[in-house]
């Protein structure tokens, strides 16, 4: 029977309508899952009790798709096709994605955002993304034991329109009804049990593997508001395994490493850097394929020391944070870490040190982010009572603004406002009888438009003709709680009107997206193939142990011939098991049902005349 | 008349009871509803109703409505895991049949 959770007072769901809802971290480096069950968040772990899915997709030549470990084991042997860190291009422009030539990837430049391609074809980063959120819901549901009714995804505060919009698209592209995006600092905070504590400014310290962020978070009347972000999006706890490696090959006087030695130091880089965390002294041995033995140790007082100046370069961001929202380290009342990086104790204590307090850090610091969406997820699915419910205010991290003669860009709705918000401004024609006006809505902080992103362009036409200036055209930002932005411009006099959702120029047109959902559905049915066999197999395989285990009790009721008929259709279905058909495994098992049919009833009536050995009719 | 608890049940309970930091035991149920007439109702519960029935089972408080009793007296709770899932099970003696799932069940 079904397993049951236990729900707050009176919010027990009806049978088949339980309001299953998670909370995805979809991080650069890992990815998780979480659930709130029976009041607790919980990440939710593979069969073999692994909480992270490496987010690392690899894409065969006949379209299966390896994610997660099976994938990052064969990272290195087929790099083209094994797709690493694809969050960094998520919403990108192939010029926008930094150091493209230290990847090892085939890029397309495609209108809208960079693409890969594979040995699969071409894949978008919105489509590899959704390759990792399909593994993550089908563990929620095996975890689960039901459909999901919704996910909060989460993305760093400093995403773009065009990001998030990237990353809704993906969660649906993985069939999720994305309930909404969440700032990966405010979900660390709603972990962290924040909105219940006072008012006051926290700041979230996230160091993952490969980007580090900060986010200064205002919390009054249990609304959060994201003030100010910041950080280095190269800087993580990879590096911190690149020093320890680099030591070792100084140490060791290393000659250039082969690619094969050269993952196993590393490997062992970061397993030295991890042991550190709770040891004053690590081992590093490596047997290289040359034959010599590299055997090391590692003090924490040297990985301090080597380590030192990527700590600094946290600190940075820190300071900028706090600049920008005009605080100082005393306004600050708590500090959370987030980020398996955060538990190195240098990095603790360099926190400790900057902010004058003890930072929180029991939960851990590669889940929180998860949990945090999970239980933001569960009060948007209605498993809470409404007093608890809690609204969460983000800001837009980049100024909106629209394109003025001359190339200017005009800021609309300024950096930080939070969201939702909307903001009109007017504008009028440049020229006599002008009957059109074209807007080109942007996103940055710069004052000329080639300096700032192009997120949008459209056309507002039929404005009768006027003396120049004397139209007026109310253009108006409108920013949902995603942080999805529409923009409207409306002529007052006769009430022309026209209005474009970004949807920006470097997020996904509307035929890209149907292409994508047309290939899903078209994998749908390889996966109906794929169940349909499997339940043929299992059919099969019961009617043969049945089958066998009658012919070793009581093979004496057949004849040689009929014994021969039935060993027949035996053999026939076991050699047709193991194929991929279906349908072959289907006739097979039906013929052999028939085969047995006469030995089945010979067998019923042998049993009732076995039952009525020796028993007087009168006692039936 | 009573309904019991085992011990992984009663230890789950008393953990997410404990997490959740507020509440004075578990109340069960039942509630007319779903494919088979009558579905399971498994709550929190932050306060004792002047009319409900009161059980102790392993240290956790367990609260029935009167109405409800009669359907699932007897029954004991327990918590098991298959495969990823987890969560809890009722081993209620009065079910004559319940639907596939069994999420709502006959007596």
């Amino acid at each position: 029977m079904a397993l049951l959770q236990i729900s707050e007072p009176g919010m027990s769901a009806a049978p088949h309508e339980h309001r299953l809802a998670v909370g995805i971290d979809l991080g650069t480096t890992n990815s998780l899952v979480a659930t709130v069950r029976s009041g607790v968040a919980t990440v939710l772990a593979d069969e073999l009790g692994r909480p992270l899915l490496p987010s690392i997709v690899r894409y065969h030549a006949d379209g299966r798709v390896d994610v997660g470990y099976a994938a990052q084991a064969k990272q290195a042997v087929d790099p083209k096709n094994t797709i690493v860190s694809v969050k960094r291009f998520m919403g990108r422009g192939l010029r926008d994605v930094a150091h493209v030539e230290n990847a090892p990837y085939d890029f397309v430049d495609a209108p809208g955002m960079v693409q890969v391609r594979t040995a699969a074809g071409v894949k978008s980063p919105v489509e590899v993304s959704s390759e990792i959120l399909k593994v993550l819901k089908l563990r929620a549901e095996a975890s689960l034991g039901g459909e999901l009714a919704g996910a909060v995804i989460t993305v760093p505060a400093y995403f773009d329109d065009a990001q998030r919009q990237a990353t809704k698209d993906a969660g649906k592209l993985a069939g999720l009804n994305v309930l909404r995006l969440l700032n990966e600092p405010t979900a660390a905070a709603i972990a962290y049990g924040l909105e219940n504590a006072s008012e006051g400014i926290y700041a979230v310290y996230d160091l993952g593997g490969g980007t580090f962020d900060l986010s200064i978070l205002k919390l009054a009347r249990g609304v959060f508001e994201v003030v100010a972000t910041s950080g280095d999006s190269m800087l993580g706890g990879d590096d911190f395994d690149q020093r320890v490696f680099c030591w070792a090959v100084e140490q060791a006087k290393l000659s250039p490493l082969g690619p094969r030695d050269m993952r196993q130091l590393l490997m062992k880089s970061r397993e030295a850097k991890e042991y550190l965390t709770y040891h004053g002294e690590a081992p590093i041995t490596v047997r290289l394929s040359s034959g010599d033995v590299v055997d090391l140790s590692i003090d924490t007082e040297t990985f301090c020391n080597i380590t030192q100046t990527l700590v600094r370069k946290t600190l940075g961001p820190v300071r900028k944070a706090l600049r920008d929202a005009g605080l100082t380290v005393d306004d600050i009342k708590g500090v959370v870490m987030v980020g398996g990086a955060t538990r190195m104790p240098q990095i603790q204590r360099a926190v400790a040190e900057l902010f004058r307090r003890d930072p929180l850090n029991n939960l851990d610091p590669d889940k929180v982010v998860a949990l945090g969406a999970a239980m933001q997820a569960n009060v948007l699915a209605g498993n809470q009572p409404t007093d608890q419910d809690w609204l969460l205010l983000d800001v837009i991290p980049l100024s909106l603004g629209i394109e003025t003669m001359g190339g200017l860009a005009e800021k609309i709705i300024p950096r930080n406002t939070t969201i939702p918000a909307a903001k009109a401004q007017e504008f009028t024609t440049f020229k006599d009888g002008q009957t059109a006006m074209s807007f080109h809505v942007v996103q940055g902080e710069r004052e000329l438009v080639a300096d700032c992103r192009s997120l949008a362009r459209f056309d507002l036409r039929g404005i009768p003709p006027m003396a120049a200036g004397a139209a007026r055209v109310r253009v108006t930002f409108q920013v949902d709680a995603d942080g999805l932005l529409s923009v409207t411009a409306r002529e007052a006099s006769t009430g022309i009107e026209a209005s474009i959702t970004v949807k920006p120029s470097y997020g996904l047109s509307d035929a890209e997206i149907e292409r994508m959902l047309r290939e899903s559905f078209e994998h749908a049915k390889e996966d109906v193939h794929a169940r349909a066999l499997a339940e043929h197999r299992v059919d099969a395989q019961r009617l043969l142990d049945a089958t066998r285990s009658a012919l070793a009790v009581d093979r004496a009721l057949l004849a040689p011939r009929e014994l021969e008929a039935v060993e027949n259709a035996v053999r026939a279905l076991e050699q047709v098991l193991t194929a991929n058909d279906a349908r072959a495994i289907k006739q097979a098992t039906d013929a052999l049902n028939r085969a047995t049919e006469e030995f089945a009833e010979r067998r019923m009536d042998e049993g009732i005349k076995r039952a009525l050995a020796g028993k007087k009719i009168g006692s039936l | 008349m009573a309904i019991t608890l085992t011990e992984q049940a009663a230890s789950h309970v008393q953990a997410f009871l404990a997490r959740r930091g507020k509440g004075v035991g578990l109340r069960v149920g039942v509630r007319t509803s779903g494919c088979s007439g009558l579905a399971y109702k498994l709550e929190f519960a932050d306060a004792v109703n002047p009319e409900d029935h009161t059980f102790e089972s392993r240290g956790v408080k367990v609260l029935v409505d009167p109405k409800s009793l009669q359907f699932i007296d007897g029954t004991e709770l327990d918590y098991t895991r298959e495969g990823l899932n987890e969560g809890f099970k009722f081993r209620n003696p009065r079910v004559k049949d319940q639907c596939g799932c069994g999420e709502s069940f006959n007596v």
